[in-house]
């Protein structure tokens, strides 16, 4: 199977008073078709700029990225306008991204007429099809997003990323703003498409208890680097690098009789600004040595599970 | 049974309250009681709109009003009626017997006032102490949330989330309230802060011996921090009892349905299992069970008033027909 979409040493630097925060640095990730890789971390880790810089939201400083094997690093007006038929994005905070002074109705169909891919006959058949697809009641077409509940919010955000039947779609923290209840419906909707049109995703969350259940496989990031990288289940039984270990530990357990054992960090997030070479987690790492202070590398450490720390072997004693 | 009751703390009985928005009237709170002992940590768990805050609020007397108004009810601390006291006497008990932790600790603090003043000025409010005496207790406070002393002198902007956080409960616990009403208090944060936070939390009231209404939607945080659980649906308490009570033994269909929708339940298989529907309209006046429009067990029986059941010892279910699943 080929790649849907890959990116090959992609970088993100944004210039900030006091220097250049690297906020994306050197991150190389494939996904394939109908798969749904998950980008998991802290706030200001980079996840939802890489999301942004795979949809051209954001331009890259660095890098490339690639659509079906096509490079699609550096578009131009028309063809940006193509690729986005293509790569569509589903927002975080359903109350900020659909337009207030838009239907519905309004806010499904504009996609399909800027394509101009359907006759005008066939508009409202086709917005008729995404609402049910994506469990929008018919008789809320009329109505403006003020009046609707997050989850519902949140499905018109799907339809409207759905509409011109796209390949990937970056889902920033989707179910972030919903109850659970209204989570676990959204997540099923999404899991329930994928299957139908083998849709490619790129799930981008804070909770790992959505990311392992929606996504083949993780990407663990820190400070706009890729620190481990895994199929799922793999990751959930066998963490290698000493910052997901401590993320991991830190999820609330809900068994009261077997409580998350807690590897608790000290200190907070180091700043992205102008990072020193070397390890960027090592002033909060329990297993830090002056080694750490050389650059790391991302290494394939057992088939498919890699890992940017110089002493996964010595801390998982694998050797 | 009877020298259990000794021990409460705090006893809310029928509490109603209700928000007057464009002439209706919103249904908040609709006849919620509970009890919390000494010493113990109460957790209130519910979803967006479920009167959680509202509570919260009616015992710190904050709530704005109008729109807001407590129809009914008594919030009994330590015997004394607080919806009953006079408000100068109100704020001696506010920041000294009852503090509050709000969700959001970058809008809790005053971005003019260096943290170390904001604590110290609590502490000088509600005990005779000089200016000087107030800082070190200060000090003593920021040191024991891990914070360093030459920070005292630093404003909020100079803070992270997490700090901020910190500050904020530094700032509830400085004068040793005998309650503290913690809203989502790292809802804001991320997980490995959230951690931290929770942790230094539990550490100072352990040491002070502080009773917590700890609110929160997410019950992996109740299951770490609280003895007691209360679950509130549409403004009323549909199941309480003990962490072991409703973790094992969850019975209200709704509080089943909570733990079902939770990915971590799901493990292994491809669909979750989400509570159909949303919930009820806050202006539609509170009848019958509340979750009977979502309930898959819902029958004609459940429009009639649901009685609170006593299932086991201690443990309510607010159900005509409770099944023990989990």
């Amino acid at each position: 199977m080929s790649a849907v979409i890959e990116t090959k040493n992609l970088k993100k630097y944004f210039s900030v008073p006091g220097g250049v925060l690297h906020a994306v640095d050197d991150v190389s990730i494939s996904i394939e078709r109908g798969k749904t890789i998950g980008v998991v971390g802290e706030s200001g880790c980079g996840k939802s700029t890489l999301g942004l810089c795979l949809v051209h939201l954001h331009e890259s400083t660095d890098g490339q990225i690639f659509l079906n094997g096509e490079d699609v690093t550096d578009l131009n007006k028309r063809q940006l306008r193509k690729f986005r038929e293509k790569a569509q994005i589903v927002f975080q905070d359903p109350y900020s991204s659909l337009n207030p002074r838009m239907t519905v109705d309004e806010i499904i169909r504009e996609p399909l007429i800027l394509s101009r891919r359907y006759k005008k006959g066939e508009l409202d058949d086709r917005v008729d099809e995404l609402m049910e697809l994506t469990g929008i009641e018919e008789r809320l077409a009329q109505s403006y997003p003020h009046e609707l509940d997050g989850g519902c919010r949140q499905r018109i955000g799907i339809a409207r990323a759905l509409s011109l039947d796209p390949e990937f779609i970056v889902c920033d923290e989707p179910v972030s703003a919903l109850d659970v209840s209204i989570q676990a419906q959204i997540l099923n909707l999404l899991m329930d498409i994928q299957e139908k049109s083998s849709l490619t995703l790129m799930f981008v969350t804070h909770d790992l208890s959505v990311v392992r259940h929606i996504s083949n496989s993780i990407c663990v990031m820190y400070l706009g680097q890729v620190v481990e990288m895994s199929p799922t289940e793999e990751l959930f039984l066998n963490q290698l690098h000493p910052y997901t270990k401590a993320l991991m530990s830190a999820v609330p357990s809900i068994d009261i009789h077997n409580p998350s054992q807690r590897v608790m960090l000290s200190g907070e997030l180091t700043s992205p600004i102008n990072p020193k070479p070397g390890c960027r987690f090592k002033d909060r790492c329990v297993y830090a040595t002056t080694a750490c202070e050389e650059p790391q590398t991302l290494e394939e450490i057992t088939p498919g599970h890699l890992c940017l720390c110089s002493r996964v072997n010595e801390i998982n004693q694998l050797v | 049974m009877m020298s259990e009751k000794n021990d409460n703390l705090l006893s809310v009985r029928d509490l109603v309250v209700e928000y007057t928005s464009g002439g209706e009237i919103i249904h908040a709170v609709n006849g919620v009681s509970f009890e919390l002992e000494k010493g113990k940590t109460l957790g209130l768990v519910g979803e967006t709109g479920a009167g959680k805050t509202t509570i919260a609020k009616s015992i710190l007397r904050v709530l704005l009003s109008p729109p807001a108004k407590v129809k009914s009810g008594e919030i009994l601390l330590e015997g004394t009626d607080l919806l009953k006291v006079r408000e100068d006497e109100m704020l001696k008990i506010r920041g000294a017997k009852i503090s509050m932790i709000f969700q959001d600790p970058m809008t809790a603090l005053n971005p003019t006032m260096t943290i170390g003043n904001q604590i110290a000025e609590g502490i000088r409010l509600h005990n005779d102490v000089s200016a000087l005496e107030a800082e070190k207790m200060a000090i003593d406070m920021l040191q024991s949330v891990r914070i360093m002393e030459e920070r005292f002198h630093e404003y909020p902007f100079q803070f992270s989330g997490g700090m901020k956080q910190r500050v904020v409960i530094a700032m509830a616990l400085a004068c040793k309230p005998k309650l503290l009403l913690a809203d989502e208090p790292t809802t804001a944060l991320d997980v490995t802060i959230q951690a931290q936070v929770l942790d230094t939390m539990r550490d100072l009231r352990n040491q002070l011996g502080t009773s917590m209404i700890l609110i929160t939607h997410d019950l992996g945080i109740v299951a770490e921090n609280c003895d007691t659980v209360a679950v509130i649906y549409a403004g009323q308490i549909v199941e309480s009892g003990s962490k072991e009570d409703i973790f094992d033994h969850a019975s209200h269909p709704y509080t089943v349905g909570l733990f079902h929708s939770l990915p971590m339940w799901a493990m292994g298989e491809k669909r979750l299992h989400p509570i159909d529907g949303l919930p009820p309209d806050p202006r539609i006046e509170p009848n019958g069970c509340m979750f009977r429009f979502r309930c898959p067990r819902a029958t004609k029986a459940c429009e009639a008033t649901v009685p609170n059941a006593e299932l086991t010892s201690g443990h309510f279910c607010r159900c005509i027909a409770p099944k023990e699943e989990v």
